[in-house]
């Protein structure tokens, strides 16, 4: 069996993983099909030759699942109560369908699996990675390389993206927003929305 | 019909962020639509037969640079997603974090019982 | 909803079962020296920066959720993390900014790469030279940097997620 088949049966077994974890009614299982799912990316990452995606892929994935599933743990469990209406399901079925076919028309622009672009283009610039970088940084690692030296500009804009997102999300967790010491308590407001 | 998958799973990620309603199932699609995207940049980049971009040595303490840079895969869509997977990471915790703030004020992760997003 | 007899992840400060916190104490240091090897290899062999930090911070979520908040947070606590977070953005900005003063550009690889020829076999076992630990310039001390920021702000926001409590009303003092 060739890479493209193996890749093709994994990809299979995602979208069906996919798919369980999305319409199934219990949150924690759906949680546990995603962590599944994740695997199955890893596993494809390994195969298509990238062992740093991999790697971090796993740990995230690892780390993801915990959060979601503290996230989940000691709630309401039970996920879809109100079913959206036939008609509206069935617009949204028929858009997606749509978008499928429209993106499927552009895919042999990106020339077939196994034969990447870069190897038929003169002078591209992953080909000067390759070739030049244990000259120029003297790493090994085509990929540390790319991602440190060739590229440090994205690195920095990652981290600062990182860090946005952290501030964000310690400010939403902190034990109480901050306000001033004569506000009135607003917990009346903060009231729970019955559903009617 | 390997991109097709690919973008298929991207769609099926699409399809539950529009229709679900609750919140964990919406972090979900969205965590299925990053994973998608990122396996697609990697296949564009995947060489049939292909190395890893990584060079090794062999017993002498040589490197072959040109045969490795005829047989190895594209180095520049995996530091991309290497990034990306991380910030995947750190977006999926605000959004939890969003989400149980949104649970701790209306009791639910259902959206269409939440009448006062604005709050 | 409010069922008390559940598994609360890190909620109790006594932690887990004695099983968990019995492998816990055996597995968190090699999963801590793990985390450092590929960080510091990161230039040579598969993981880097990103992956080696959030290895790290998986030993200390493993101790968090294991023990409870007391022991993790005499470990790391919350303002050594916040610190810490800051501290490996400015670095990795410093190092940026340190090419401009040492090699004239921004982002530049300032610390120099020496040629093949000119290492002896002294400095070779020492580590210094091509596939050896010292070799790639700037990118292992951006790899410890980032390291260090995405070990500290995953930390703390999985911190702050595990400690918030939403079905009381009353909520945990940080």
């Amino acid at each position: 069996m060739n890479v493209e088949t193996i890749t093709i049966i994994f990809l299979a077994f995602i979208v069906i993983g996919s798919l369980i974890a999305i319409e199934t009614p219990n949150l924690l299982s759906a949680v546990v099909c995603l962590g599944v799912v994740d695997i199955g990316f890893t596993i494809l990452f390994l195969l298509l030759k990238a062992p740093d995606i991999a790697i971090t892929q796993m740990v995230v994935e690892v780390v993801c699942l915990i959060i979601l599933i503290r996230a989940t743990v000691n709630r309401d469990k039970s996920a879809d109560t109100g079913e959206r209406k036939l008609f509206g399901l069935m617009t949204t079925g028929a858009i997606i369908i749509i978008l499928f076919m429209f993106i499927m028309n552009v895919v042999p622009l990106f020339g077939e699996f196994g034969n990447p672009i870069f190897t038929r283009v003169e002078n591209a610039p992953s080909q000067t990675y390759l070739s030049k970088c244990l000259e120029d940084t003297g790493a090994a690692n085509a990929v540390s390389a790319v991602i440190l030296d060739y590229r440090g500009y994205d690195t920095l804009g990652e981290a600062t993206i990182l860090f946005a997102s952290v501030i964000g999300a310690i400010a939403l967790l902190r034990k109480k927003p901050r306000k001033k010491i004569n506000e009135p308590d607003e917990s009346d407001s903060l009231s729970v929305v019955k559903d009617e | 019909m390997i991109y097709g998958l690919c973008i298929l799973l991207f769609l099926i990620g699409l399809y539950a962020v529009v229709t679900k309603h609750n919140l964990i199932k919406i972090v979900i699609g969205f965590i299925i639509m990053e994973n998608a995207i990122n396996l697609f940049l990697i296949m564009l980049g995947y060489r049939m037969g292909g190395k890893a971009p990584i060079i090794w040595q062999d017993a002498a303490g040589k490197a072959d640079i040109a045969a490795f840079a005829n047989s190895a895969v594209d180095p520049l869509p995996q530091a991309l997603v290497l990034t990306s997977i991380v910030i995947s990471l750190g977006v999926t915790a605000l959004m939890v974090a969003i989400c149980l703030r949104v649970y701790q004020r209306y009791g639910t992760f259902d959206i269409s019982k939440i009448r006062r997003l604005k709050g | 909803m409010n069922n008390s007899n559940q598994i609360n992840i890190a909620e109790h400060s006594e932690g887990m079962s004695l099983v968990v916190r019995t492998i816990a104490r055996w597995v968190k240091s090699f999963i801590f020296i793990f985390g450092l090897y590929i960080v510091f290899y990161g230039h040579l062999t598969p993981g880097g920066g990103f992956a080696g930090g959030v290895i790290i911070c998986c030993s200390f979520i493993l101790v968090l959720l294991a023990f409870g908040k007391e022991r993790a947070f005499k470990r790391l606590s919350l303002e050594r993390a916040g610190a810490l977070d800051s501290i490996g953005a400015l670095g990795f900005l410093l190092v940026a900014v340190a090419g401009i003063f040492f090699a004239g550009t921004f982002f530049v690889n300032w610390l120099s790469v020496p040629a093949a020829g000119s290492i002896n076999s002294l400095l070779r076992k020492i580590g210094v030279g091509e596939f050896r630990l010292l070799s790639a310039g700037t990118i292992p001390v951006n790899n410890i940097w980032i390291a260090i920021k995405v070990c500290a702000s995953m930390y703390l926001v999985f911190a702050l997620l595990a400690m918030l409590r939403i079905n009381d009303d009353t909520q945990e003092d940080l």
